[in-house]
């Protein structure tokens, strides 16, 4: 005892102090808070899933979409926008919403793959819509990127820029950038047609239409993309290009500039 | 021939040494025929002063000459035809892709020729990089008023440089008839239609029918590669004849007078470092060339006027107009059945002031001051708060309009709402410059009175230095007499007055309204509030006259 009060004025004691007072609330807050919900045994069967998707459903969802998923003033009626929407909205970490603001944005995904399953299964135990697609409808083996491509310009390019990497929309909205968008969820989107975007049901673009805009993104705007000109600037056309010649080209034109007049004959005497 | 003339005339013993070396015979040859002695003896030793921003218009000039180089590599590869073919090239995303032959053959120049990829990534960084360098030499010559007389022509010449690379880069971006281009041609045909009574004339006539007809490419080819870089070149020889005529402009200094220009001979000097200057500007251009890509055409597709992408922009030199345009509310009014579209009308009635300002600059500004004296000497642009602060207000302006034409990439990268910048635009159109000229006007006077209190009190040294009686002071040192003259070279105007309103014998006289305008603005350039009174030889001397007091 004695040598604790020896050292309690060294100059390190405040700290030491602060530690063991941090360990002592985070410990007791682990101790005493209550545990994460349950998770959720896999289950294989649907009523199973369906049960704990709606459990999972009543604790994250239900403040904004209704208790029963019939929506409320802060959140859109979930009957008939199908599992394949909740995939979507749920793994790209989109939902929950963090707070109300123009449009949702990706954030990190706040449910393991189990449980969205789940909560899939629960919305769409609700009401009839669109699938989560398998991977033989987001990846065919046979594509055309091509085709692709003309579909994307026509459909989508309006608001996703020409490859994909995003855009401005009205009052704060925004187009996302397309490029680390995994394929299942782009397929997804195209299908549900998320918060501002548009739905693309296969009466519009076929499956065979959406396998080959997936294609095309993966050609154009993805980690395998090449870019054959060099560094691309961010793919958003001349406006990026025109600033870079004025800060890079011009400012080292002029740098050049100083340095050869700084580099001038002199007279013998100088 | 000439050899033996010259061994025939020197007719010495030694024949064979007497032989003149190969570049002077060369040189008499020439001389002979073209009378190049005169000229080079007029010419050679012609002088230019030293100063990095004199070398502005160099970049310009350069830029141009590798734009050309380039281009005429290009159009051997180019078809400027619309006619529709599919596509089978070498780049597999397009395969199977119907486009137009101009788009094809920009494909492969891109993939198929060698070195094709290259000459485009020159051909357009080097245009970028073009109107930009035109455009910082023009304030080069704007802030240190190098546009007064004898130089005003000269100006206008550079304006329509200015214009007119403008245009050719327009014509150029729109060749390759790729969605982005091709939806800048429709916005052009939106904006000639949106003229009363003659638009649909002009647009049908411009296009040969209905947009987008078959014509546009290969009209806008032959103004692109023929007609405008043709009138550039006369006016680029004009220009420089001009340069040349009246002679380098030049900063004050110690021995540099409205007479004389002071520094290093075009040969040998000017010419090693033009030409040393030439290559470090092709090497910039080449470099950015190669290592950043531009224009991509291959990922932004064939142009088909049923589809557009947003991020569609023209190139920066056009930025503004994009601007006026996307901030213009939609106004529109309907008489008889016939549309007159305000919302693009308007913005292409502003497109002209606002280029046009820079064109009449220096005529205001003539008349204003009254000043038709020439003008061989530099001012700094502190020395001129009035004309400083329309600049720097100008360019203001033209910022704030470019924020208007990128403002979904101001919204996407600032995660701002595109509306608050549209209102921001609509506001800073009207607002920004008025600030700009303010705080640039107070800037320069401050500037001024620094420059006054350097030249009277000296530079403030640094050291402190302790007074017996315990004052600190900083020591100040006096400025070399070089920099005195620097400091104090200018000329100050006194504003143009009303002459006297009555005649000897008392009769009044009419004054205008116009000659009321100019005494008041004049009193703006030269008034009390635009320039801080020089420090004079006496007050140097009273203060310098040795007590050392600070």
């Amino acid at each position: 005892m004695k040598k604790l009060s020896a050292r309690r004025r060294h100059p390190l004691a405040a700290l030491v102090v602060l530690i063991f007072a941090l360990a002592a609330t985070g410990g007791l807050y682990t101790a005493l808070a209550p545990a994460d919900e349950a998770k959720a045994a896999k289950g294989s069967g649907s009523s199973l899933a369906i049960k704990e998707g709606k459990k999972l459903y009543a604790v994250g969802c239900a403040s904004c979409h209704g208790t029963g998923g019939q929506g409320s003033s802060d959140g859109p009626s979930l009957v008939g926008v199908g599992a394949a929407a909740v995939d979507f909205q749920v793994g790209t970490g989109r939902m929950p919403a963090q707070k109300p603001e123009a449009q949702a944005p990706k954030k990190p995904v706040k449910y393991d793959q189990a449980e969205i399953d789940q909560l899939a299964a629960y919305v769409a135990s609700l009401g009839p819509g669109p699938n989560v697609p398998n991977k033989s409808q987001y990846d065919p083996n046979e594509s055309d990127a091509a085709a692709g491509g003309e579909l994307f310009r026509t459909n989508c390019a309006q608001c996703h820029n020409f490859t994909g990497e995003g855009g401005a929309l009205s009052k704060g909205k925004f187009a996302p950038d397309l490029g680390d968008v995994s394929k299942k969820h782009i397929y997804e989107a195209m299908q549900t047609g998320p918060q501002s975007m548009p739905s693309y049901p296969d009466s519009v673009i076929t499956e065979k239409g959406k396998g080959d805009i997936i294609a095309y993104l993966e050609t154009v705007n993805s980690e395998e993309s090449d870019s054959p000109g060099g560094y691309g600037l961010g793919g958003f056309g001349p406006v990026s290009e025109g600033l870079f010649a004025w800060v890079f080209g011009l400012g080292v034109m002029v740098a050049v500039a100083v340095w050869v007049a700084a580099r001038t004959a002199k007279a013998k005497k100088s | 021939m000439s050899t033996e003339s010259t061994t025939k005339q020197s007719g010495g013993e030694m024949p064979r040494q007497r032989k003149a070396p190969a570049g002077e015979r060369v040189a008499d040859w020439a001389d002979g025929r073209l009378g190049i002695y005169s000229l080079a003896k007029a010419n050679m030793r012609k002088i230019f002063p030293d100063h990095w921003s004199f070398m502005l218009g160099e970049v310009a000039l350069y830029s141009f000459i590798i734009v050309i180089l380039t281009g005429v590599y290009l159009t051997l590869f180019f078809t400027p035809s619309m006619a529709e073919i599919e596509y089978h090239g070498s780049y597999v995303p397009m395969h199977g892709i119907t486009m137009s032959e101009a788009y094809a053959s920009t494909l492969e120049i891109s993939f198929d020729v060698r070195g094709g990829l290259l000459m485009r990534q020159i051909h357009h960084w080097g245009a970028l990089i073009f109107v930009a360098a035109m455009f910082v030499h023009m304030m080069r010559v704007f802030f240190t008023g190098a546009f007064r007389k004898p130089r005003e022509v000269n100006w206008l010449f550079g304006f329509l440089l200015l214009v007119l690379g403008m245009f050719t880069g327009l014509t150029g971006y729109s060749l390759p008839d790729d969605l982005l281009s091709g939806t800048g041609i429709r916005f052009m045909e939106g904006a000639i239609l949106s003229v009363p009574v003659v638009g649909t004339y002009i647009s049908m006539f411009l296009f040969g029918g209905e947009f987008p007809g078959h014509d546009i490419i290969s009209r806008f080819f032959s103004i692109h590669v023929l007609l405008l870089p043709g009138i550039m070149l006369g006016l680029l020889v004009a220009h420089l004849i001009l340069v040349f005529y009246h002679k380098h402009t030049q900063f004050a200094g110690a021995g540099k007078t409205n007479r004389n220009v002071v520094g290093m001979p075009l040969l040998p000097v000017y010419m090693a470092k033009a030409g040393g200057f030439f290559f470090l500007v092709f090497g910039v251009i080449s470099m950015l060339a190669a290592t950043f890509s531009i224009n991509p055409v291959w990922v932004v597709g064939p142009y088909r006027s049923d589809q557009v992408s947003t991020n569609a922009q023209p190139d920066w030199y056009m930025g503004f107009s994009e601007g006026l345009v996307r901030i213009m509310p939609g106004w529109e009014i309907n008489i008889w059945d016939h549309t007159l579209v305000l919302g693009v009308f308007i913005p292409l009635m502003v497109l002209p002031l606002v280029l046009g300002a820079i064109a009449v600059y220096p005529f205001i500004e003539s008349w204003v001051t009254g000043d038709k004296r020439e003008h061989h000497i530099l001012d700094r642009p502190r020395n001129a708060p009035t004309r400083t602060a329309f600049g720097a207000a100008w360019i203001a302006w033209y910022f704030v309009m470019l924020i208007g034409g990128g403002n979904d990439l101001w919204a996407t990268h600032f995660h701002l709402s595109i509306n608050a910048i549209t209102w921001f635009v609509r506001i800073g159109f009207f607002v920004v410059p008025v600030i700009t000229f303010v705080i640039t006007k107070r800037i320069c006077m401050g500037l001024q009175r620094h420059d006054k209190e350097k030249v009277l009190h000296g530079r403030e040294s640094g050291i402190i230095k302790r007074l017996p009686h315990g004052e600190f002071v900083e020591v100040h040192e006096r400025l070399s007499q070089e920099d005195l003259h620097t400091l104090t070279a200018h000329e100050q105007y006194s504003p143009e007055e009303i002459g006297p309103e009555t005649d000897e014998q008392g009769v009044r006289r009419k004054v205008g309204r116009s000659e009321k305008l100019r005494a008041k603005l004049s009193k703006g350039f030269y008034g009390e509030n635009s320039q801080v009174a020089k420090p004079t030889v006496e007050e140097y001397e009273e203060i310098t006259s040795g007590h050392g007091h600070h």
